[in-house]
């Protein structure tokens, strides 16, 4: 037999309160009515469109109209950036010493030495040995490559030794495993191995040639046949500050030799992608020669995915919000202190309390419903203004760094909902502070004021301003991933945000959760 | 209905070097109409903020249907109250002001409509509420407290700014409320208008409460037992009052006031000792008498502090 008990009826249960969906309701309502503050949204999105319209569709330099796809202006004199596996724009500059090998096969070579020099004068001068200092850039690259054509933006695998980071194996651009470490000197040199096996490609290092480890592999789909293979060098620009410096390194290599399929005797030595159309700066052409039973290969450039937003006449896909944003981010902020503020200018905020005791329900729901609408409204603008902008700038003639349709997606949503959360903190502030013009200035102070000083300080105060205060959620515009494999100022002025896009926006929100947590407590403190 | 109480409890409140609240304690019973009155500054709309749980006391405590305020789910449906009838956002709608409330209570759009038509708001409703006359806020702000179908009801001071019709339309509509059971709190400074209305009276000052009693009790207390009398013979009339114990004045030549005794008594008195006289009357003070009484010192005391502090 079992014994049914039943709960004695609740009498004055503390939790007793308006449901929450009631209290969202009333808020809704009570922003709806007022004809004013929908206008004032809808003003927001249109200027918000409009000056991102402006910005893509106005004149820009470096841009030279007419000119084909992925082309850019430096120097007046149009340029290309090769496009990668993947979409993205890439570097793709380097020196290749190779010859064909049909099928299945292995290339073993030792790297005896790796050696470079820096340019004295910046990438904007063009380089000169003659205008060198010696100085190996961290990020120069000699080894064995493999490729089914010497285009640029082709697919590849390599196997390498770099200047400061030991072996790497990297392929189709982005891709990168690193293996054993050190910098390669006489005494130690790197044995490197690439070996194609169908599509998959499989690289191998060792310190004596006997014991090899696997450093990395890639299967390359779709690899014909017959491919390229062979020695590379390339040596990326190195950056003091915002300035980067054209390197140039060369590598000595010995024991070369190619198993497999037969293979043709006569190497061809090739510049990849150097000359007066490269976009990426470089010291020299490069060049090969024999030497004893040594090949000397010198290359100036980077086989890495292209990070040179700071470059005349580059853009990206978020290039052209900023303006927008913070301008309707600004009335934003105007209409969310309105919604509360009003109430405590005519008195409305104590009916607002008697229908609704819960005064922390209250707050929430006039954040919801107001972040809830702006986010609506600015997901609409941003889904038409991100793909138009980089058409207007690229119908212009300017060089748009391509995005993936997750990073476009991405940047639309984390924008509006950095927005959203602007507005949600501001009304929090506007509930503790009770005065428009107070609360107005300060959400403003604290939204805007931090990115403008970040814009203008730079350097180190930048990096910390974008880290700590409510201007991290700009780092939801980062178009362009940082490269732990490409040396380059990931600054702000480049278009790089020191957190990552899920990181700045958790700033935030810990922002906008401190201030609705603090703003609850007084309000449930304070006479109404 | 069902019927519910306020009960107010030994409620302190201070704010700054103002007691505002000091003891505050009476009980409004279902039925009845209460009035609330006191001088400007007495406490009256400061107890009621903390009825509505607005205000927190610092000592004491108020009570609607035996539930503190905040404890109370959809709140509009136990307590309705007119506190600020100005209280509107300009640019919304009296009928949207409604809506809103009304869905914050989960209650319909087709009660918006019923507590509009109560009020004789119909023909306004859809107008902006910024420009509403003071007389329509304040019909509004009766729309939204009946909205919630209330047991209890509470109005501060609801007849500042009304035309008199308008007066006449509050008296006869709380005391339809108080007739279907309802307990209502209506606050006055001015303690005529709610003579004809309230059943009860607290007369308040400085924070606390002077006197709680009915109407006629009230003006009992302050009448005494005062007689008129109009007489062609005073000095007789004097002198035979006088043996029966009872005291007379001479207001003018042929006028006697006449305590200590009823009118009935009088007229016996004078009967007896053949003494002419063509009127007797009770003499009743008005309920205006009473408040200038109780609360007089209070007025006067309030103005000079009032006058230091500048509030």
């Amino acid at each position: 037999m079992s014994v049914t008990t039943s709960a004695p009826p609740r009498l004055t249960g503390k939790s007793a309160s308006n449901s929450f969906q009631s209290v969202l309701w009333a808020e809704w309502i009570k922003f709806r009515t007022v004809r004013g503050w929908i206008i004032a949204l809808v003003l927001a999105a249109a200027a918000t469109f409009f000056l991102c319209y402006e910005t893509a569709a106005g004149p820009h330099t470096g841009g030279c109209s007419g000119l084909p796809a992925g082309a850019i202006c430096t120097s007046a004199l149009p340029t290309v950036v090769p496009t990668g596996p993947g979409g993205g724009g890439v570097a793709d500059t380097y020196e290749f010493v190779h010859h064909t090998l049909t099928r299945d096969g292995t290339v073993t070579a030792e790297i005896t030495s790796l050696a470079g020099v820096t340019a004295t004068n910046a990438s904007n001068v063009q380089g000169s040995p003659s205008a060198s200092h010696p100085g190996l850039a961290s990020w120069a690259k000699a080894g064995l490559l493999l490729t089914p054509s010497t285009t640029q933006g082709s697919a590849y695998a390599a196997v390498m030794a770099t200047g400061s980071h030991g072996v790497h194996f990297q392929y189709n651009y982005t891709h990168d495993t690193s293996g054993v470490a050190g910098t390669v000197t006489m005494p130690t040199s790197r044995w490197l191995r690439l070996v194609r096996s169908g599509d998959r490609i499989t690289g191998y290092a060792s310190t004596n040639g006997q014991r090899w480890t696997e450093v990395g592999s890639a299967d390359l789909t779709g690899l014909p046949a017959t491919v390229q293979v062979g020695l590379f060098a390339t040596s990326p620009l190195t950056f003091h500050g915002d300035t980067g410096y054209p390197t140039l390194a060369t590598a000595m290599f010995d024991h070369l030799n190619v198993d497999g399929s037969p293979a043709s005797n006569s190497w061809l030595g090739q510049d990849i992608g150097t000359g007066r159309t490269s976009f990426y700066p470089t010291l020299a052409t490069g060049s090969f020669h024999n030497s004893g039973t040594s090949v000397v290969v010198s290359g100036s450039g980077d086989i890495a995915p292209a990070v040179v937003q700071g470059l005349e006449g580059t853009h990206t896909a978020s290039s052209s919000l900023l303006l927008g944003l913070i301008v309707g981010l600004l009335v934003v902020i105007v209409v969310a202190a309105m919604f509360v503020t009003t109430e405590y200018r005519r008195g409305l905020i104590r009916t607002t309390f008697t229908a609704i005791p819960a005064r922390g329900r209250v707050l929430v729901a006039k954040g919801l419903v107001v972040g809830a609408i702006v986010f609506a409204l600015s997901l609409v603008v941003m889904a038409v203004i991100v793909p138009l902008g980089q058409h207007l700038l690229r119908a212009h003639g300017n060089y748009v760094f391509s995005a993936n349709t997750l990073t476009q997606v991405r940047i639309e949503i984390g924008a509006s909902a950095v927005v959203a959360m602007a507005a949600i903190t501001a009304i929090a502030l506007s509930a503790m502070v009770r005065r428009a013009a107070v609360a107005i200035t300060g959400s403003a102070a604290v939204f805007v004021l931090p990115f403008i000083l970040a814009a203008a300080a730079g350097g180190g105060a930048s990096a910390w301003l974008l880290r700590l205060t409510p201007a991290a959620g700009l780092s939801m515009l980062q178009a362009l991933p940082h490269y732990s494999q490409v040396s380059y100022a990931y600054t702000l002025g480049n278009g790089y945000y020191p957190l990552t896009p899920l990181a700045g926006f958790a700033v935030v929100c810990g922002y906008t959760v401190i201030a609705l947590a603090a703003a609850t407590v007084l309000l449930n403190r304070r006479d109404a | 209905m069902i019927e519910q109480t306020i009960e107010v409890t030994d409620l302190h409140k201070r704010f700054g070097p103002t007691q505002a609240l000091d003891g505050m304690t009476f009980t409004v019973a279902p039925g009845t109409v209460t009035g609330f009155v006191g001088p400007n500054g007495a406490g009256k709309s400061t107890t009621i903020r903390v009825i509505l749980g607005l205000d927190a006391p610092d000592q004491g405590r108020a009570l609607v249907g035996g539930q503190v305020y905040q404890h109370l789910r959809y709140p509009l449906r136990h307590v309705g109250a007119l506190v600020d009838a100005g209280a509107l956002q300009p640019s919304r709608t009296g009928r949207n002001h409604l809506l809103w409330m009304a869905r914050s209570q989960k209650l319909t759009a087709s009660r918006v409509d019923e507590v509009i038509e109560l009020v004789g708001l119909t023909s306004a409703a859809r107008r902006k509420a910024g420009g509403y006359s003071l007389g329509m806020r304040q019909r509004l702000g009766i729309a939204a407290a009946m909205l919630g179908d209330p047991p209890v009801l509470i109005l501060d001071e609801p007849f500042n700014g009304m035309d008199p019709e308008g007066i006449i339309w509050i008296r006869r509509f709380l005391r339809s409320l108080a007739a279907e059971g309802r307990s209502v709190l209506v606050s006055s400074h001015l303690m005529g208008e709610l003579e004809d209305m309230a059943d009860q009276v607290v007369v308040v000052g400085r924070g606390k409460v002077l006197a709680h009693a009915s109407v006629e009790e009230l003006v009992a207390r302050a009448s005494g037992d005062q007689v008129l009398l109009r007489t062609p013979a005073p000095d007789q009339a004097v002198k035979a009052l006088q043996r029966a114990r009872a005291a007379a004045t001479v207001i003018d030549r042929n006028t006697l006031s006449v305590t200590g005794i009823e009118a009935q008594r009088a007229v016996e008195i004078l009967g007896q000792a053949g003494v002419a006289f063509s009127e007797v009357t009770a003499q009743r003070a008005s309920l205006e008498d009473v408040y200038l009484q109780l609360t007089g010192g209070e007025a006067e005391f309030r103005a000079a502090v009032d006058g230091q502090v500048g509030r």
